[in-house]
């Protein structure tokens, strides 16, 4: 047994393209810290230069935002899912910029 | 850079778009990525749409957002089918269908993102895009309209 980490389809490139991995940890912080060290390249997409969690990054514990419980410091256990679950936002320009975002690049 | 679906699921994204104007539409795009086995281009395939409520109560008309509920929802969604979430829609009332700089700064990499534009509540263009992977800018994905039914098997 083991904390399973489940990892969000634009994430899976950068870990081997697992769905999930599994962890002894006792709270998120842990676990997430040995993603990352397993998967280096998942640090920059979950972690700002200063190593806080971005804000683009929700994390749920067994279904719990853990903004609501201790942050990073959640406790965990055996058996425990950790859901990493990005957040999807966008829009249309303000009124008045048609613009669009950088130069699309075509592909 | 490719993405296939129904004419019927084009539709859907189209109806979902006017039935919200003047706000903005979103959902789930279920499907599956093939794109880099057997050696061969092959376009992302979607399968399902999972349409979703926009939470952007502020400012429905030119902000959607997903709540994080909806993302396991749609994840879920998927699972249950053997597919996987493999990008968003939503509207652009009044816009044209390109990636603002909102969408950029919100945008996740590796995701299709569909945008439909609806002018004056009749949906028009609908285009699809990729986030570069250094968030630098988008490519955009050819929308490929696939006759046949979808094959879940």
């Amino acid at each position: 047994m083991a904390v399973k980490v489940l990892i969000p389809p634009p994430l899976r490139p950068h870990a081997g393209g697992q769905a999930a991995a599994e962890f002894a940890a006792k709270n998120v912080e842990e676990a997430l810290g040995q993603l990352t060290s397993e998967f280096a390249g998942l640090k920059r997409h979950l972690f700002t230069e200063e190593g806080r969690l971005r804000s683009f990054v929700n994390v749920y514990v067994n279904g719990e935002d853990i903004r609501y419980l201790a942050q990073e410091k959640t406790p965990t256990k055996d058996g425990d899912t950790i859901n990493i679950i990005p957040s999807i936002a966008g829009g249309a320009p303000e009124n008045g910029a048609k613009g669009k975002a950088g130069p699309p690049r075509s592909g | 850079m490719r993405v296939s679906m129904s004419q019927e699921l084009l539709e859907k994204i189209r109806r979902h778009g006017e039935e919200t104007y003047p706000h903005e539409c979103c959902g789930a795009l279920l499907g599956r990525d093939r794109s880099r086995e057997a050696g061969e281009e092959r376009p992302r395939e979607i399968l399902e749409l999972v349409p979703l409520v926009n939470r952007r109560e502020d400012s429905p008309q030119n902000r959607f957002s997903v709540a994080p509920q909806d993302v396991i929802k749609a994840d879920r969604a998927a699972e249950a089918r053997g597919l996987d979430v493999v990008g968003w829609y939503h509207s652009h009332p009044d816009h044209p269908a390109r990636p603002s700089e909102y969408d950029r700064t919100h945008a996740w990499p590796w995701y299709s993102y569909i945008i439909v534009s609806v002018a004056k509540g009749a949906a028009g263009e609908m285009t699809s895009w990729r986030l570069e992977e250094d968030r630098a800018g988008y490519a955009e994905e050819r929308i490929e309209v696939r006759s046949e039914s979808a094959n879940l098997n």
